[in-house]
């Protein structure tokens, strides 16, 4: 019973780095770049509904949709003030733009909110109790594990059946063959950082839900993991990323439960360096040899 | 001087630089011209500069992004003080325990770097850059769990893994004392470093990196940045050139990590995180890559600023982020670049060069 307790909660942390690392992945599979910002705008989202939940008393569903618009807004202005000027520059001048952009979301969110954690309410409160109520499951894991299915479902759907989803995946596998076909790469690009926002934005309240405190850095930590869970399940794949992020939820629990909580992030890391040994393009990524 | 090749003049030029900014510096703390916090800050700077010049031969010139140059900073770190620590009664002269713990922690993060290196090196891109980010952390979580102590019979280490044991689990005997003390890290430090010696260990690095550059291996270790491919076909040997790059790069650092942990009393392993990593890799990035000269002004320039805009209190780290974000633009946007072209004369843009 203590293990499937472990292995709920291994899940429902592995949903919310799943819903950061689609997040990056799209971007990445379209923009090739690494958003490091993009932890940062999840603890946005988590301080937008947080205020909209206390200092507006608006009901929670209202304020992770008020978090959600404020999220891709913020996506699609950092996109189009940050990165769109770099578009043919050097990837380790965007990295360190990211970095800047990053810097900057926290230390804004310090100025406004202050640097003091602020205790979080989740959205919904109480817990499940099923077998004699041996094991018991919060209502807020059952809601996150949901999201992340429906959001997996909805985002393949989208990728794959509608035109703009067409135009992502053209742009990721050729931007300059897109462009010749008409398709607008440029605002494929902000669609995309609009639709990764808006996922953090998400994740953001699921996260600050699940363990009830938010400060400045809050994002950052969850922020990279998610990036090592698209890493581990192959950067740039959309189940890869849900893969990558649910695995690395469960391996960090149970190395917390049964390892050592010192070392937790370690172990997830070490899984990740092996992974990458034997599948250098990660678990469900594409191997592409180079050509001479 | 007119026999020298350019980039031995070049080099020369660095140098001299770099020694006549020494000079100044102390005669202007001498001369009381200095404020505290500045003087304060020497050390540290010294030690970016270091990090950011050894980073730069991994990043600029093997061309390898590494997000985890702070691992190898926090390895020298922790093995200086330690050894500079349980030394303290057999050699009573500070500056030989000082060269000591900074030979010492080259050694040890020399050696972390190779372990790390063969496997990360087989990786190329984005996913080198992760699993040096990786190990970077797992360093960092390593060191966190040390417990080290020191007494007559010598050095008790124990790994905290469970997070429970403390320093009385290291059983030592009477008058022992610990150095590093796990989560709470290194305390009671002796602050042995000196500005004079972040100078020595400036120059040293900087005759190290620069000659390795301009020989044969250096150029060796260009031609895999530029061409890989190409440099393999002409009998390049890749492994050998990127671990040599790496490992010089890893031991570099570990000396600087040695000289600023001696720097402080007390130390914790989390401040090698991942942000110092990525503030080191800001330095090489707007020194430019493969500058070496570049990255030690940027290294001393970002280390001051956030000082100096002390007076702006809260507002200091924004600035900095859009001071960062700004430069990036400036520097890589061809639009603005081409204003900025036509702002600043050609002559004077053709003196700069």
């Amino acid at each position: 019973m203590e293990f499937l307790s472990y292995l709920i909660s291994g899940i429902s942390l592995g949903s919310v780095y799943a819903i950061i690392a689609l997040g990056y992945t799209m971007v990445y599979g379209i923009a090739k770049m690494l958003n490091f910002a993009h932890g940062d705008v999840i603890m946005v989202g988590g301080y937008i509904s947080l205020t909209a939940m206390l200092s507006m008393n608006l009901p929670p569903i209202v304020a992770v949709l008020l978090a959600m618009v404020v999220c891709t807004v913020l996506g699609v202005i950092i996109e189009g003030l940050a990165y769109k000027p770099l578009r043919s520059a050097p990837s380790l001048a965007v990295l360190i733009t990211a970095i800047g952009v990053s810097y900057f979301l926290q230390n804004s969110a310090l100025l406004v909110w202050g640097a003091n954690p602020k205790s979080y309410t989740p959205v919904i409160e109480g817990a499940m109790k099923i077998f004699d109520g041996k094991l018991s499951i919060s209502y807020i894991s059952l809601l996150t594990m949901a999201s992340c299915i429906v959001i997996m479902i909805v985002l393949t759907l989208f990728i794959n059946k509608t035109q703009l989803g067409k135009a992502m995946r053209a742009c990721s596998e050729d931007k300059g063959a897109a462009m010749l076909m008409g398709i607008n790469v440029n605002r494929t690009i902000s669609v995309t950082f609009a639709i990764g926002s808006a996922l953090a934005a998400i994740a953001g309240v699921l996260l600050c839900s699940s363990y009830t405190s938010l400060m400045p850095t809050t994002g950052s930590m969850p922020g990279i993991k998610a990036f090592t869970a698209a890493v581990f399940g192959g950067i740039g794949s959309i189940p890869g990323a849900f893969l990558g992020g649910i695995l690395l939820g469960i391996i960090e629990s149970m190395a917390k439960a049964y390892i050592s909580t010192q070392l937790a992030n370690s172990i997830v890391f070490a899984v990740l360096i092996l992974t990458l040994l034997i599948r250098p393009a990660g678990l469900l990524g594409k191997y592409v040899p180079e050509k001479v | 001087m007119k026999n020298l090749k350019k980039t031995t003049k070049q080099d020369f030029i660095t140098y001299l630089a770099v020694i006549l900014a020494f000079i100044a510096i102390t005669v202007m703390g001498d001369a009381g011209m200095l404020s505290r916090s500045f003087k304060g800050q020497l050390v540290p700077i010294c030690c970016y500069i270091v990090m950011a010049v050894s980073l730069n031969l991994t990043v600029g010139i093997l061309g390898e992004l590494s997000l985890g140059h702070a691992g190898f900073m926090s390895v020298g770190a922790f093995s200086g003080i330690i050894a500079a620590m349980s030394l303290q009664a057999a050699i009573p002269s500070p500056v030989l325990r000082l060269v000591i713990a900074l030979v010492v922690g080259a050694a040890f993060a020399g050696v972390a770097g190779a372990l790390i290196g063969i496997p990360v090196l087989r990786l190329r891109g984005d996913y080198l850059a992760i699993v040096t980010l990786a190990f970077g952390e797992i360093i960092k979580e390593l060191i966190n769990c040390l417990i080290v102590g020191v007494d007559s019979k010598g050095l008790h280490i124990i790994f905290n893994v469970s997070g429970a044991k403390t320093v009385n689990d290291l059983h030592m005997l009477e008058g022992g004392r610990a150095i590093i003390k796990g989560a709470q890290g290194a305390t009671g430090t002796e602050t042995i470093a000196s500005f004079t010696a972040g100078f020595v260990l400036i120059m040293i690095s900087l005759v190290i990196i620069l000659n390795l550059v301009r020989s044969r291996s250096g150029r060796a270790i260009m031609a895999l940045r530029d061409n890989r491919i190409a440099a393999e076909s002409v009998g390049i040997n890749v492994t050998k050139y990127k671990m040599m790059a790496f490992v010089t790069s890893a031991a570099l650092a570990g000396a600087a990590g040695a000289l600023y942990g001696l720097n402080y009393s007390n130390l914790l392993a989390t401040k090698f995180n991942f942000n110092t990593s990525i503030l080191v890799l800001v330095f090489v990035v707007l020194g430019g890559l493969g500058n070496i000269r570049g990255s030690i002004i940027a290294a001393a320039i970002l280390t001051v600023l956030p000082e100096m805009l002390r007076s702006f209190a809260d507002y200091r780290m924004l600035v900095y982020a859009i001071v960062l974000i700004l430069v990036m633009l400036g520097t890589n946007n061809a639009q603005l670049k081409g204003l900025l072209a036509k702002i600043i004369p050609t002559k004077l843009r053709k003196e700069a060069k």
